[in-house]
């Protein structure tokens, strides 16, 4: 076990410093903010601290795996005040499953502009009667000639009224392929066209930021399938894995704690701040301790799969454990919240409230990592199933009493 | 940087991992559990020998010179197989003269507690919740002390028992000196029996290095009860999950049931983060002693709560087998009911560390 910085890592750190004050800021000659912020992006891709996992071919800056460096670069990076990477869709998801499954021709074609983000990328896995239970979806697409022609729904797509081009899962081979999962391709379409039709829905925060999408004999291009015929299952579990791997649960949750000290720093009880009562300090301990246990698991689980070893289980419960947190986080936020909690309006100080509306709607969201993603009852199937390998749902008890309800 | 257990550390949990297997332990601790022997001492020469007790204790002085990160992974071990020795008073009596003792008392002290000849244990509180060094009020008349120590583990077989002292010092008094008694009683957790020791101006060394040991002591022994608390949460986790995969209701294993599954699924994704917790508290306690402090009162106020609800959902699964004293549930409970109580309770450690944050 060794914890700290070996010296090619200082030595990097001290190089990145030196980037960082050689470039940002930027002066204005250069452009507006934006401008600058993106021609600040350009050359951290070309120093080699952003878009690191990308080959240098499709714009990346094409670095080996390293995930000590990846937080160093997040820390000096947040230190100085400078623009961060832009995490979205894109290049968080679709890239990696190009660069693993595309042909040279799909990469060359896809990858180049959406890491400029001028692809924009949704997702569009979930139907209306296929959530939980993906590979009961629907919605299918035809050979006909040299195009595929799709038809059906999707649902809660997120951020398809912004963003143009969507990944999805489409059935592509006849209904009775058994398993149902072995009929599904994964596809990358360009919604801008007449046979797509989009219909934003109203969250519980009152933003549309989902949507439904309906395909109407829509079209893509042949080529549109990653992965091979029938092969999206696989394919987009690769994408399930790589998400799990995201290191960035543990900085979000970091950064709500901080957050929630500072609203227990400014609320007043009792005629004095909130963070003095020690019932409000042990409960922000408490998930304190709960982010220390998975930073630490998470570099545990790292420095294993780096050498080869395997690294168990955490990073099948990671997901759960973390909406777990975020519940008990909204609990202590709300009690500080009090009857503020009543007024929701983010980023707006109405009737005098500062900031807090903030809260309420981080209150909402924390429902969304629950459903969205494998809802937390999913995450408990795979932890009993993959982790301990208990019976999976619909054997046994389950399968008989079905069985005797259809006879 | 490398968060895992190196080659020998590795080695070090497999050899007291075989050491400690279920199934040369268990008869041994039901043995303990039925009142037919006081302590395992078989089990104790066989770690002994194996080297446990030198492994904190620095080389010149006899020891192996290995850390506290070495004694944790020997600590999860121990809290898994449950096994009744006396490792938590000994090993935290030894770290109190390493991180306390003079040279002179280091070299005179260490070598017989390494060889395990010597059997030492921790004398601390003396009301109840008194786990901090600012909480001692025992004080020294000249070289003696006087009054009542409490939760002492395995006091009754020690020789030798490192007290706290008021100002957050520690002395050693031999137990055989006179002055010196040990009252038993019929306790909650028989695999780690306490005592309260009387001392009637009974003869005491102080170390020198006083409260900053002091302070070290008490973080040792969080950090220890965090593994512990880990192992043993583990073990009865799987106990739980092979039990529902065997007994039958309703005309289908219990497993089959998903509020079964689910169960078993919500301990789970609590226990298994909290190995990353005890490992880092064990590590800061080590390499970074700066942050151990705040480290290993969050790491041994998580752990031990959750291996208290792990132990209980787990029995609860068992049904009235579980309820049982024949039954070995109750064992893994009732320690994880001692790891949350001795060294201070979860509530006062997550507000302990608190005191080393900027809020
Ligand atoms: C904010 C938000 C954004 C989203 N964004 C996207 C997106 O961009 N693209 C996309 O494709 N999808 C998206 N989704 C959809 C999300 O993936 C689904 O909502 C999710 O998979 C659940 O499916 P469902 O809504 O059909 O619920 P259902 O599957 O009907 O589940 C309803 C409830 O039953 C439980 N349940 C289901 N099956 C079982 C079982 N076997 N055992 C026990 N309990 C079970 C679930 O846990 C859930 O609580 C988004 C959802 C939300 C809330």
């Amino acid at each position: 076990m060794d914890l700290s910085y070996s010296e090619e890592n200082e030595e990097f750190r001290a190089k990145l410093q030196e980037f960082l004050k050689e470039n940002w800021p930027l002066p204005e000659s250069i452009g507006d903010l934006k401008q600058r912020e993106e021609e600040f992006r350009r050359r951290a891709t070309e120093a080699g601290y952003m878009m690191r996992s990308i080959p240098k071919e499709y714009g990346g800056s094409e670095q080996p795996l390293d995930f000590l460096k990846g937080e160093i670069i997040r820390e000096e990076i947040k230190k100085h005040g400078a623009p961060t990477e832009v995490v979205h869709i894109g290049t968080g998801r679709v890239v990696p499953v190009l660069l693993q499954h595309g042909t040279p021709e799909q990469k060359a074609y896809w990858i180049p502009p959406t890491v400029r983000r001028e692809f924009m990328w949704c997702q569009g896995y979930s139907e209306p009667n296929a959530g939980s239970d993906l590979a009961s979806l629907k919605t299918r697409a035809e050979l006909v000639g040299d195009k595929w022609i799709i038809n059906g729904q999707k649902i809660w797509s997120s951020g398809a009224h912004k963003y143009p081009f969507m990944v999805a899962l489409i059935r592509t081979e006849p209904e009775d392929v058994a398993p149902r999962h072995k009929g599904i391709s994964y596809f990358l379409l360009d919604l801008r066209q007449p046979g797509v039709e989009i219909r934003p829905i109203k969250q519980i925060s009152g933003e549309p930021e989902f949507n439904e999408v309906f395909f109407t004999n829509a079209e893509a291009p042949i080529d549109a399938v990653v992965g091979g015929r029938g092969n999206g299952w696989n394919v987009s579990r690769m994408l399930l894995r790589y998400e799990r791997a995201a290191f960035s649960g543990i900085n979000w949750a970091d950064h709500l704690i901080q957050r929630c000290v500072r609203t227990a720093k400014g609320t007043m009880r009792n005629g004095k701040p909130a963070i003095e009562d020690p019932a409000v300090r042990a409960d922000i301990a408490r998930l304190q301790a709960r982010a220390m246990a998975m930073r630490y698991s998470a570099y545990r689980d790292m420095s294993m799969e780096a050498v080869g070893e395997p690294s168990g289980d955490y990073m099948m419960l990671q997901k759960l454990y973390l909406t777990e947190m975020l519940l008990k986080l909204d609990d202590i936020t709300r009690d500080l919240l009090a009857d503020d909690l009543m007024m929701m309006n983010p980023g707006i100080d109405t009737d005098g409230l500062k900031g807090n509306a903030k809260w309420v709607d981080a209150s909402l969201q924390s429902l969304k990592i629950r459903i969205a993603g494998g809802s937390s009852n999913i995450q408990r199937n795979i932890i009993g199933e993959r982790v301990l390998g208990l019976p999976r749902d619909g054997v046994g008890v389950n399968a008989r009493s079905n069985r005797e309800a259809s006879k | 940087m490398k968060f895992r257990l190196d080659e020998d550390q590795q080695q070090l949990q497999a050899t007291i991992g075989k050491i400690l297997a279920a199934d040369r332990i268990q008869p041994r601790v039901r043995a303990v559990i039925d009142g037919k022997k006081a302590w395992d001492e078989e089990t104790w020469q066989e770690l002994v020998e194996f080297g446990l007790t030198a492994i904190i204790v620095p080389e010149e002085n006899d020891g192996m010179g290995l850390s506290l990160i070495e004694l944790a992974i020997c600590a999860e071990e121990l809290g898994r197989s449950t096994a009744a020795v006396p490792f938590l008073g000994h090993v935290l009596a030894t770290i109190a003269i390493v991180e306390g003792g003079s040279e002179e008392q280091k070299a005179r002290l260490l070598p017989g507690l390494a060889s395990g000849e010597v059997l030492g244990s921790i004398a601390l509180t003396e009301g109840n919740d008194t786990w901090a060094p600012a909480d001692w009020r025992m004080a020294p008349e000249g070289t003696t002390i006087s009054g009542r120590k409490r939760n002492v583990p395995n006091g009754d077989i020690a020789q030798l028992v490192v007290v706290g002292i008021e100002g957050g010092r520690l002395g050693v008094v031999e137990m055989a000196k006179p002055g010196v008694s040990c009252e038993t009683f019929e306790c909650l957790d028989l695999t780690r029996p306490i005592c309260s020791i009387d001392f009637d101006k009974a003869e005491v060394e102080l170390l020198q290095n006083g409260p900053a040991a002091a302070t070290r002591v008490w973080d040792a022994a969080l950090a220890l009860l965090s593994a512990d608390a880990y192992g043993g949460a583990w073990k009865i986790t799987e106990m739980a999950r092979d039990y529902v995969q065997v007994r039958e209701a309703f005309g289908a294993k219990l497993a089959e049931f998903q509020a079964i599954k689910h169960q078993l699924a919500n301990v789970v994704v609590e226990v298994e983060p909290t190995r990353g917790l005890y490992w880092f508290a064990a590590y800061t306690y080590a390499r970074m002693p700066e942050k151990a402090s705040h480290a290993v009162s969050l790491a041994k106020a998580q752990t031990t709560e959750v291996y208290d609800i792990c132990a209980r959902m787990c029995t609860e699964l068992h049904g009235g087998i579980g309820f049982t004293w024949e039954f070995d549930a109750h064992v893994w409970l009732k320690r994880a009911m001692f790891d949350t109580a001795w060294g201070g309770r979860p509530q006062r450690l997550f507000l302990r560390a608190t005191e080393f944050v900027d809020w």
